[in-house]
């Protein structure tokens, strides 16, 4: 054991052992992928962020404001289109998935380090690729990319379209990745009935990549060879139908929205334990309804194409078939509420999170239901009631998670605390900013605002104004965390092994682990978040 | 960290696993490369439902008895490959390299006649979207089919190029001894590309040679 003198961590760590650039860039460990993933997905959101200030100072006012209205087309998509493909795919698997997946398992690293380096790579590329056709001249198609549209615009579609292709094959390896360490890698102990719920819901997760982001691949292959070729595949003056689009996009993108907040729900299980000191309440129901929300997400897509012509019996069992996914959803709720209820609380700024995903996914969960009402959705589809629905679940609630993990794992990550007060004050910030920013929007969206307009009536100005302020808030609050989270690496009070005396198997590790995790595969004898049992029996 | 000497890699508990890990995490590859083509085939057939007949009179304009003997060129190669894993399985490393090489030949001699067919193709105005010029079939329909199949077809010739590659890369490492009895992975995995290549052509064969 290589402990150093007056400390309890170790002092050979994967931080540590080699420090030149050479060392990083090529590295195959894990843990190093995922910190890079971190960094790659922490400036996208960035990227997006600027973005969408910009929209909301464009609609402080009814008319123009500080931009032109093909400018604010460019700004709309942009933002979509960052915010989804560069941050909300890769946030939490290729970034905490990376970094603690194989750990919990008690492997050494995934089963193809150098594939998993690639996976990054490729993200690089694409992203870069993206960014480019962002700067060249901007599309102005929404991130959705909806035919006939698309393949006409005058806007740099192309290179946008190639750069979320190149994405979607990182996010493929990835996934691959995940489900054969799972399969392959587990240490002695850690049976089918054991693995982290964060792990089951990664694996749910890359099940979905690996079947549907081929499909989106190929489909934003068709738009780009059309836009080249002339094609004619989505373009009706020839023979060809703008609706296919419309399906095989969604038939990718809704289960999308699943790798984007199953993921989240899995960091959200995690820290509900850590900090309410009691092991999951219905581990299987929890891990079961991981797979139902994935397999139902598969038959869901028409619940978008309400109004595009398709039959109304179609869009009914769309619709029913939608409500299923809440059921799911629900299952997971009550089985966190029941967690908590009765567990010796610590309300940590992680717990804080994850009262705040709660919440924000009941209210994004709820108006999916209202939304997948066939007859109340031909009055809010396209409006800003929808732009509120997901930006309920995948702002509130998949944020709340990414800011749930990046706290609760970052002593583990990079062996330091940071400060509990500013944490706490962020958090609240956030949480606040967040329901200022969008509760507006439900009530726009209702009056009849749509979504990517430039400009709408003066009744409406107060409710933008609102939720303009409300993304001050949010803006000031990321902030923060950026500044005491910096802070924290070379300053912050060093952590001691197990922060927050959690019985995660993460933490049988150090904290930051050794370069390959451990010096002995662990053996795994107890449940997960046995909270009866004394401390985790470390191996570093 | 593995010695670039040996193959074995050292996050695997054993030499089984290693085994077992590479064929699952090649499954799943495989099966997101059908899902890319599904999209393909969906088009196929929505396209097909509107325009029966032009699809039809389209199709006529492909060789199919060349077609045919190319699906037998790949069946065969296939069959070399099965024979490549079989031998080297044994330890056979000379009789893997032979039948690999056969198998190369068979890949090329199909994208020659792929490129022959192409060109004939290019002669007649047999073209996708607004290149299309054959005036024997009416244009809306029968650009889609060409587009379609140009799509099904090219990018079936990309896989090829592709797993032509790879089993290039295979011979090498056959002729320098990297596989043996103990470690033939890549052969196996490489093997089971090829076959998805073939498989695909199986399905796009008849979809747009011979279904009438
Ligand atoms: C669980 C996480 C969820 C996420 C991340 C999510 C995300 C989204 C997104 C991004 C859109 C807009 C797509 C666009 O740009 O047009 C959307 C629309 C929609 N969502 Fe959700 N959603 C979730 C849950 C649900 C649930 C549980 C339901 C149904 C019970 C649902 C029903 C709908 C419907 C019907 C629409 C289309 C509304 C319209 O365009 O008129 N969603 N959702
Ligand atoms: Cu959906």
């Amino acid at each position: 054991m290589n402990l150093a003198a007056g400390s309890n961590q170790p002092a050979i760590t994967y931080l540590n052992h080699e420090t030149t650039v050479r060392s990083w860039l090529l590295t195959r460990d894990h843990k190093r992928i995922g910190v890079m993933f971190l960094v790659g997905v922490i400036f996208a959101l960035l990227l997006g962020g600027i973005f969408a200030m910009a929209l909301r100072i464009e609609l402080l006012t009814p008319g123009p404001t500080v931009m032109a209205p093909m400018t604010y087309n460019r700004m709309f998509t942009l933002h979509g289109v960052t915010m989804v493909w560069l941050f909300m795919i890769p946030a939490i698997p290729s970034a905490f998935g990376n970094f603690v997946l194989p750990i919990m398992l008690g492997a050494k690293d995934v089963a193809f380090p150098r594939l998993n380096l690639a996976s990054f790579y490729i993200y690089l590329a694409g992203s870069l690729l993206t960014v480019f056709g962002m700067l060249w001249s901007g599309a102005d198609t929404g991130w959705t990319f909806y035919t006939p549209y698309s393949t006409v615009s005058p806007t740099t579609v192309t290179p946008i379209l190639m750069g979320v292709f190149i994405i979607g094959f990182s996010t493929i390896i990835t996934g691959l990745n995940f489900i054969t360490t799972v399969h392959t890698l587990r240490a002695p102990g850690m049976h089918w009935t054991r693995i982290p719920l964060f792990v089951w819901t990664i694996y749910g997760t890359s099940v979905i990549q690996v079947v549907a982001t081929p499909v989106l691949g190929m489909v934003l292959l068709l738009v780009a060879a059309e836009r080249v070729l002339g094609m004619g595949i989505f373009d009706p003056s020839r023979g060809g139908d703008p609706v296919l689009f419309q399906h095989m996009f969604w038939f990718y993108s809704h289960p999308a929205v699943y790798i984007m907040v199953l993921p989240a729900m899995g960091v959200i299980t995690e820290v509900v334990c850590a900090y309410s000191r009691k092991n999951i309440f219905g581990y299987k129901m929890v891990a079961a309804s991981t797979f139902g929300i994935a397999f139902v997400g598969f038959f869901t897509w028409g619940h978008h194409m309400f109004v595009s012509g398709q039959s109304t019996f179609g869009s009914g069992v769309f619709g029913v078939l939608s409500m299923l996914v809440a059921i799911f959803t629900a299952i997971k709720i009550f089985n966190w509420v029941a967690t908590l209820y009765g567990g010796s609380i610590d309300l940590k700024v992680p717990l804080l999170y994850v009262l705040g995903f709660i919440f924000l996914l009941m209210f994004g969960g709820m108006t999916g239901v209202a939304v997948a009402t066939t007859s109340l959705d031909v009055h809010w589809h396209d409006t800003y009631f929808v732009v509120a629905h997901f930006h309920y679940i995948m702002v509130g609630a998949v944020l709340m998670a990414f800011l749930a993990a990046l706290h609760y794992w970052w002593p583990k990550m990079f062996g330091r605390l940071y400060p509990e007060r500013w944490s706490f004050l962020a958090a609240m910030t956030i949480i606040f900013g967040f329901i200022v920013t969008f509760l507006p929007q439900f009530l726009l969206g209702n009056m009849g605002m749509p979504r990517r307009y430039y400009e709408y009536p003066r009744e409406m100005q107060w409710l933008h104004v609102l939720s303009t302020a409300g993304a001050s808030l949010l803006a000031f609050g990321f902030g923060l965390i950026a500044i005491y989270l910096l802070w924290s690496l070379r300053y912050g009070a060093e952590a001691p092994v197990n922060a927050w005396g959690s019985r995660g198997y993460e933490w049988y590790s150090g904290s930051p682990p050794v370069p390959h995790n451990f010096t002995e595969a662990p053996r795994f004898e107890r449940e997960v978040h046995d909270y009866t049992v004394a401390e985790v029996p470390r191996v570093y | 960290m593995s010695t670039e000497s040996s193959p074995w890699e050292e996050h695997f508990g054993s030499r089984e696993n290693q085994s077992q890990a590479a064929q699952l995490g090649m499954w799943i590859f495989l099966g997101s490369e059908v899902l890319l083509f599904t999209n393909l085939f969906v088009g196929y057939a929505v396209y097909r439902y509107y325009y029966p007949e032009v699809f039809v009179e389209a199709s006529k304009h492909l060789k199919a008895d060349w077609a045919m003997v190319q699906t037998l060129l790949l069946v065969t190669s296939s069959l070399f490959v099965v024979l490549a894993v079989h031998a080297i399985r044994q330890g056979r490393q000379l009789q893997t390299v032979l039948v690999l090489v056969l198998a190369i030949g068979m890949g090329l001699g199909f994208l020659g006649i792929k490129g022959w067919e192409y060109w004939e193709h290019w002669k007649e105005g047999a073209l996708p979207g607004e290149y299309y010029r054959l005036a024997e079939v009416p244009e809306r329909g029968g650009s889609l089919f060409f587009t379609l199949y140009f799509l099904l077809t090219g990018l079936h010739a990309i896989h090829m190029l592709v797993a032509l590659g790879l089993l290039g890369w295979l011979v090498w490492g056959a002729l320098t001894g990297k596989y043996t009895a103990e470690y033939h992975i890549p052969v196996e995995v490489g093997g089971l590309y090829w076959h998805l290549v073939d498989i695909f052509w199986l399905f796009i064969f008849p979809l747009l040679y011979l279904v009438e």
